[in-house]
């Protein structure tokens, strides 16, 4: 971690400018009596270069606010724009435009294609933006180099790691340059020395591009990446920390056991 | 990609893909083979009408088809015919079903057809054996020769029976079979006239008019029907309809093989239309993934229109390798079935049709998915 603080000398807030709002988020799940506020009025804004995690506990609505995040689900009430744009009056295919151009995807299972190689599975992001042939080729195996899967472009999911297959999601994500990439739970399926490769990919892509990565997490392994923390319990965030200027992973990492101590 | 993942979808479970292509197979093989039949038996009801170079056909009032003229007609008809203007030429022929009593016993229903081919009536077609000099000597015919077992005859010079006149056959045919199964049995027209029981007579069950080339068909059959009482004027294109009518639409049999080739269809629709559904409710989470990655609903439906277009290609030349072994297998069978190129385009538009309609409901199907489902997987 060190090693890619030094480089990445990029500060957090050199570039301050919000890629992504929510306001007074509130999102009502279900129907009838079994109706389950999910989110009650959450805020949260995302700028470029930082990996921020939301972690809380387990139906805290982590994943619900993910997917309003990433406009595949709409909220009931509140606001969000990304990049500037109001989704409030998109419609679905208008919202899938949106996210097409400004956000990539991580999930917990991976959701890669079987049937298709690594490389395929990278290429299927660029084909839906209509990015096809060669050029789109060469930028889906750089990607794949990036994350370290130089060697496995012809491997199909079954025939790599489950690291390996998260890795390849990663770089699905980002061969696109989203300015948002959002994650749920990325480690969840990893061993710890997997998971923290998986980290120190996003953080690397957080720093060194300059995206905004939002990872949804309740392992604390990945607490030593993080630039900010975001805790939400019961559809509230609750709390915020952010590694203060200068300070290496080791200390957020303590800061969060100082918060844990004062629960 | 849209092709290599509807490519890759298909062929990544085998066995689906086996009932896809085994659906479009049969229905192929059961349309080909009903219209195959269809078309066939139509060739055989109509060959000697295609085969006859007139242009209007003179035939009692209410004569069904070439086999069944009804009441010969006297010259009169023949003589008024002629001095009606336009007409250049009109040649009697004799059509009747008659007795054939077999050499070794026995008897069996032909249709006589008495012909003056040189006058450009029905000419006995395709004779393989022989000539129509050959035909033209004493007691001569012409005989299909996929029939001489069922005549009871061994071919060229062996004798038999029509009514109480005897016949020799002169010369053969090959491949001329008849919708009836009675076998036509080519001769003179003062033969037939003879064996029908009118020797020496003008009689006759048709008369073909052959029309100058600049006039009008239609203005010459107008003129023949005001002169010619109690008698119809048919185009070829008349008589052929209502020939096929009777022996395809009256007995039941060109229903039943338009009926076989719909249920080839639907059978074969509701098949692909199973397997299409299930194979994109296997793939729905990818689905829902591409959805999240921000595709259109559009590239979706490519991917899912392009698993059925490959199914339909696959299938076709399956279900046509098949069916063409089938045709050939049926040419010495008395009813052969007929491919056409007509036929193999027709097909082909049918089975892409198939699929394309198979392809609604897993369509339907996609345009529900909510991509919300990548979360909880
Ligand atoms: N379709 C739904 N209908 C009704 N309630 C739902 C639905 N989906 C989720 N919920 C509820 O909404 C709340 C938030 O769920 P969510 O999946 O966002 O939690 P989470 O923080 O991601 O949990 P986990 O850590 O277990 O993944 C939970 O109480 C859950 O039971
Ligand atoms: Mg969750």
């Amino acid at each position: 971690m060190t090693k890619k603080k030094t480089e990445a000398p990029a500060a957090p807030e050199k570039n301050q400018e919000t890629v992504l709002a929510a306001t007074g988020i509130v999102k009502e799940l279900g129907r009838g009596a079994g109706t389950v506020m999910a989110l009650k009025g959450v805020d949260l804004r995302l700028v470029p270069g930082e990996l921020t995690l939301l972690m809380g506990p387990s139906g805290s609505g982590k994943t619900t606010l993910l997917s309003i995040l990433g406009c595949i689900m709409s909220p009931t009430e509140g606001e969000l724009s990304i990049a500037g744009t109001n989704t409030a009056k998109l419609s679905p295919d208008e919202l899938a435009v949106l996210r097409r151009d400004h956000i990539g995807f991580i999930f917990q299972s991976y959701n890669l294609f079987p049937t298709l190689s690594a490389l395929e599975n990278v290429r299927i992001a660029l084909d839906v933006r209509g990015q096809k042939g060669y050029e789109a080729a060469r930028r889906c195996e750089e990607v794949l180099r990036e994350v370290g899967l130089g060697q496995r472009l012809r491997n199909f999911p079954g025939n790599l790691s489950g690291g390996e297959q998260q890795r390849v999601a990663v770089a699905r994500a980002i061969v696109s340059s989203p300015l948002i990439v959002l994650a749920d739970e990325p480690t969840a399926a990893l061993d710890g020395e997997n998971g923290n490769a998986v980290m120190e990919l996003l953080a690397r892509i957080a720093h060194e591009q300059d995206r905004s990565v939002l990872a949804v997490t309740h392992d604390p392994r990945t607490l030593p990446f993080a630039d900010r923390v975001v805790r939400i319990e019961d559809g509230l965030i609750v709390g915020e920390e952010r590694r203060p200027e200068g300070l290496d992973a080791p200390e957020i990492t303590d800061l969060t056991k100082r918060r844990k101590a004062h629960a | 990609m849209i092709f290599t993942l509807a490519f890759r979808n298909l062929f990544h479970d085998r066995v689906r893909l086996t009932v896809t292509l085994v659906g479009i197979l049969f229905s192929i093989v059961l349309v080909a083979v009903q219209l195959g039949l269809y078309l066939g038996a139509s060739r055989m009801i109509t060959a000697n009408i295609d085969h006859a170079d007139a242009d209007l056909w003179v035939m009692p009032f209410g004569a069904k088809s070439f086999e069944d003229g009804g009441m010969l007609m006297g010259s009169r008809e023949r003589h008024q015919a002629l001095a009606t203007e336009g007409v250049a030429r009109v040649t009697p022929l004799v059509v009747r079903f008659q007795e054939w009593r077999k050499p070794a016993g026995g008897s069996t229903r032909v249709v006589v057809v008495g012909t003056d081919a040189e006058e450009g009536a029905v000419e006995p077609l395709s004779l393989t054996t022989g000539t129509w000099e050959d035909i033209k000597a004493p007691d001569s015919i012409a005989v299909d020769s996929t029939y001489l077992k069922d005549l009871g005859v061994d071919g060229i010079g062996s004798t038999a029976q029509i009514g109480n006149g005897r016949v020799k056959v002169g010369a053969l045919t090959s491949g001329i079979r008849s919708f009836t199964q009675s076998p036509y049995v080519y001769m003179p027209l003062s033969r037939a006239r003879s064996l029908v029981g009118a020797p020496g007579s003008d009689l006759a069950t048709f008369h073909l008019v052959k029309v100058y080339p600049d006039q009008d068909i239609e203005k010459v059959r107008n003129n023949l029907l005001s002169r010619l009482e109690g008698a119809e004027v048919l185009t070829k294109a008349e008589f052929r309809q209502r020939s096929l009518r009777q022996w395809l639409f009256r007995t039941g049999a060109g229903v039943a093989l338009i009926g076989g080739a719909l249920l080839g269809i639907l059978v074969g629709t509701v098949i692909v239309a199973q397997t299409l559904y299930s194979s994109t409710k296997d793939h729905i989470n990818e689905f829902a993934t591409l959805r999240a990655l921000g595709s259109s609903s559009g590239y979706i439906h490519k991917v899912i229109l392009t698993q059925a277009g490959l199914s339909a290609v696959i299938g076709y030349l399956l279900g046509m390798v098949l069916a063409l072994l089938i045709v050939l297998a049926s040419q010495s069978t008395p009813l052969p079935i007929v491919m056409t190129p007509q036929l193999a385009a027709g097909l082909f538009t049918v089975t892409v049709f198939m699929c394309a309609i198979s392809a609604v409901s897993a369509i339907v199907k996609v345009t529900k998915i909510d991509p919300a489902t990548v979360f909880s997987r």
